[in-house]
């Protein structure tokens, strides 16, 4: 009897322990589900002020403006669509006008994006799938490479 | 030719390795004496092929022989000496067969050292890890040859990422690798265990010593990696819940409850089935995470050869673990036996909590890294799952689990422990806990602050409390794993501390200076003195000379490097570090002013108390080493006397 009431609370603590889980996971997905587009998916899907969303392309050449009391200003392109980004934050050392980026942010009134952060990965040879993807369905991108 | 024997040996690795598999099984079922040394001088055999190939690859990097594609793309003629050794490991190729000669060496040492006592199950877990090594070698051979030559050799090399050029990069890996091999050993024995239908007593105490240096080690790679991040990225950050680290932090978690779930399974037979479970997912684990960071199916910060026909393989290879051994849990574990049983309060009951807690937090992670991909399946793609997800569903199990952290080791085994005396001793750590709340709560710090405060008031009371019950300083000489334990456990306060000081900082500061111009934030005045040339012997540099005013006058000097060579640039972060926390000072891209003077960017934040990270860091793997020794040490004197 001892040692079946002792298996119920057992079972009743993992039983919680589970539903504490699933429960928190669920809950704090909701917050943080953070959407990729590419320009063109911009302009058909109107994401709204402020929603936080990711999106991906290339830099466009001679796009990059650097404020003089620091930040920067630039324009991220798939060749179909193009977003103009604003980012008061410090700009990878990777970053590079005409190679893949990454920005993460919420579109501004003024319809210009302001990224929170921007993403190039520490090795040149590398384009994010997400962004690869895009630039392929926009036909700019006719590379292979490790995408195959 | 060095390429040509090098692939060879691998081949060779590979052979013996299946003769490790069948000498094994049969020294296993046949009791053979025979076939026992058969197995283990295959282990020994393949363990000398692939570490001789691994010292070949080493030359081949020594010589800069471009005519190999590995070495082509992963070193340079202007490299320094040191990182063409550690660009041995640096790429794909190189760092699986790193991971192989793990393997293989994890092969050797089950044969050798493992189990005196019972041949058996020694003889039937050096075979199944003959297994693992066929797996991964025929993955290195077949899809992943280090020693692949290349047609069209190049001059110079590619490889020459100088931010790789680093020595926490260039031991990060080894380290890290040891740790997740060496859980393989309790894969092996865990299954062997089941196999031979030995209990869950004889299994735990086979496979607790191996997980607790493979815990040990990855405790020591991952601490290695965070602090790369901080100082060399320049990102100002130690922990991005991104998918390549959160593939080292599950394993870790996994780890830390097989080594709690085993020791009450060695006491009293307890958790049996759960320890058994717990060492074949481990090993499954490391496996995933190997597959996530070189697949590419996940977005991440962090950069590896990336190719999607490795990654099927490496899939395979995980489905073969992880499905064959819960089929075989599944089938075998009702034969592990029955524990002793324990109540509720007893130190058994907690470190079942802990280890639930340990899972919700293994699990959560495990859910949020998986789930962008699991939405692709519904053809939902690119979605990625923010730091906000981790940090909610992470922060309270751990919490949960600091507040048990200090009582568990006042309880007895099996009997109930929580009497007046504990009531009362609590009650004791619950002042400072409270007082270290009061005085955050004057401070006019936030309720997760003030929480965080009183929650370490009481940890550190609890593990102080630890040491005075045993009166460790003095019988710290005999009494390893008890102070192993005790560090370990004041590790991870430090680090939860470190964590929670951390998360209170400031967000940092850009601003673009021209000279004589200032950034202030709270307690500090930074004023850009100067930008002068600092080039060294392969890269060109601008470094800014920063005087720091915080009531005394200190200077800061950032740089930022340009290797014309590799084409990159490169921040070489400056770091004040105090007691109070690290102003951390980073140098970015210059800009003309319309009156013609030049800013440079300058990125500033103020890191809190970020030592205790380090520290939290290094007593855990002092705690692990310890502990380990002091196993050592008992086994010894049993052996002895």
């Amino acid at each position: 009897m001892r040692a079946r009431s002792q298996r119920l609370i057992m079972v009743s603590v993992a039983a919680v322990v589970l539903v504490a889980a699933i429960g928190l996971a669920l809950f704090a997905l909701r917050d943080a589900i953070v959407l990729f587009y590419s320009p063109s998916e911009v302009a058909a899907a109107h994401p709204g002020y402020g929603e936080r969303i990711r999106i991906g392309g290339l830099v466009e050449d001679g796009s990059v403006e650097r404020p003089a009391d620091g930040g920067a200003n630039f324009v991220v392109t798939d060749g179909a669509a193009t977003i103009r980004v604003i980012y008061a934050g410090s700009l990878p050392d990777l970053f590079r006008e005409g190679q893949g980026v990454v920005v993460e942010g919420a579109f501004l009134h003024s319809g210009e994006f302001e990224a929170s952060s921007v993403l190039a990965k520490h090795d040149e040879t590398y384009m994010p799938p997400e962004v690869a993807e895009a630039l392929r369905e926009s036909g700019v991108w006719q590379g292979g490479g490790e995408e195959e | 030719m060095i390429a040509e024997i090098g692939r060879y040996l691998i081949a060779l690795g590979l052979a013996f390795s299946l003769l490790q598999i069948a000498a094994g099984w049969h020294a296993a079922s046949a009791k053979s004496q025979m076939a026992a040394n058969l197995a283990a001088r295959s282990a020994y055999t393949a363990l000398a092929g692939v570490v001789v190939a691994f010292a070949l690859l080493i030359v081949l990097f020594l010589q800069s022989d471009f005519s190999v594609a590995y070495v082509a793309n992963h070193s340079h003629v202007d490299k320094p000496l040191f990182y063409k050794v550690a660009a041995t490991w640096g790429g794909h190729e190189g760092s699986m067969l790193l991971w192989c000669a793990l393997l293989v060496g994890v092969g050797a040492a089950l044969a050798r050292f493992a189990l005196k006592q019972d041949e058996q199950l020694r003889n039937r877990a050096v075979s199944i890890q003959g297994l693992l090594q066929v797996l991964f070698l025929g993955f290195l051979a077949f899809a992943s040859n280090p020693f692949d030559r290349l047609l069209d050799i190049p001059i110079q090399g590619a490889g020459l990422n100088p931010i790789l050029q680093d020595p926490a990069l260039a031991i990060h890996p080894p380290t890290l690798y040891i740790g997740y091999v060496g859980l393989s050993a309790a894969f092996s024995l865990a299954a062997a265990g089941l196999i031979e239908g030995r209990g869950g007593r004889a299994i735990a105490t086979a496979l607790r010593p191996w997980a607790l240096i493979a815990w040990t080690a990855l405790t020591a790679g991952i601490a290695l990696g965070a602090w790369w991040a901080y100082y060399e990225l320049g990102w100002g950050g130690w922990w991005f819940w991104d998918p390549v680290e959160n593939a080292s932090f599950m394993p870790w978690l996994i780890a830390a409850a097989l080594i709690h779930s085993s020791i009450a399974t060695e006491k009293s037979g307890n958790f049996a089935g759960w320890t058994a479970f717990l060492a074949i997912m481990a090993f499954s684990m490391s496996t995933m995470g190997a597959f996530l960071v070189r697949s590419g199916v996940l977005t991440s910060v962090h950069a590896f050869a990336l190719d999607p026909e490795r990654g099927l393989w490496i899939l395979a290879i995980m489905t073969i673990l992880a499905g064959g051994g819960l089929t075989l849990f599944a089938l075998r574990s009702g034969r592990l036996g029955a524990g002793d049983g324990f109540a509720l309060t007893s130190r058994e009951a907690f470190i079942g909590v802990n280890n639930l807690l340990l899972a919700a937090v293994a699990g959560t992670v495990l859910f949020g890294t998986l789930y962008p991909l699991i939405m692709t399946a519904f053809g939902v793609t690119g979605i990625s799952v923010g730091a906000a997800y981790f940090n909610a569903t992470a922060t309270p199990f751990l919490a949960a689990l600091l507040v048990l952290l200090p009582l568990a080791p006042f309880l007895p085994w099996k009997k109930d422990g929580f009497n007046r005396r504990l009531a009362m001793r609590a009650a004791v750590w619950i002042l400072p806990g409270v007082l270290s709340g009061l005085w955050a709560f004057m401070l006019g710090a936030s309720p997760v602050a003030i929480a965080s405060a009183a929650l370490a008031g009481w940890t550190i009371a609890g593990v102080f409390a630890d040491v005075w019950q045993h009166r460790v300083l003095q019988e710290l000489g005999a009494r390893f794993s008890l102070a192993g334990r005790i560090l370990a456990h004041a590790g991870v306060v430090a680090i939860a501390l470190g964590a929670v000081a951390d998360s209170t900082g400031a967000p940092e500061t850009v601003r673009a200076l021209a000279e004589g111009e200032q950034i202030e934030i709270p307690n500090y005045t930074l004023t850009l003195d100067g930008v002068r040339r600092a080039d060294g012997p392969n890269y060109l540099a601008d470094e800014a000379r920063i005087v720091v005013d915080n009531g005394r006058l200190s200077e800061l000097l950032p740089q930022r490097r340009f290797y014309s060579a590799a084409d990159t640039t490169t921040r070489e972060v400056a770091i004040n570090s105090g007691f109070g926390g690290d102003l951390y000072v980073s140098l970015g891209e210059p800009r003309a002013r319309e009156n013609g003077d030049i800013a440079y960017e300058v990125r500033v934040s103020f890191n809190p108390m970020v030592w205790l990270l380090g520290l939290g860091a290094l007593l855990i793997v002092l705690g692990g080493l310890m502990a380990s020794l002091g196993r050592a040490l008992s086994v010894k004197r049993l052996e002895a006397g």
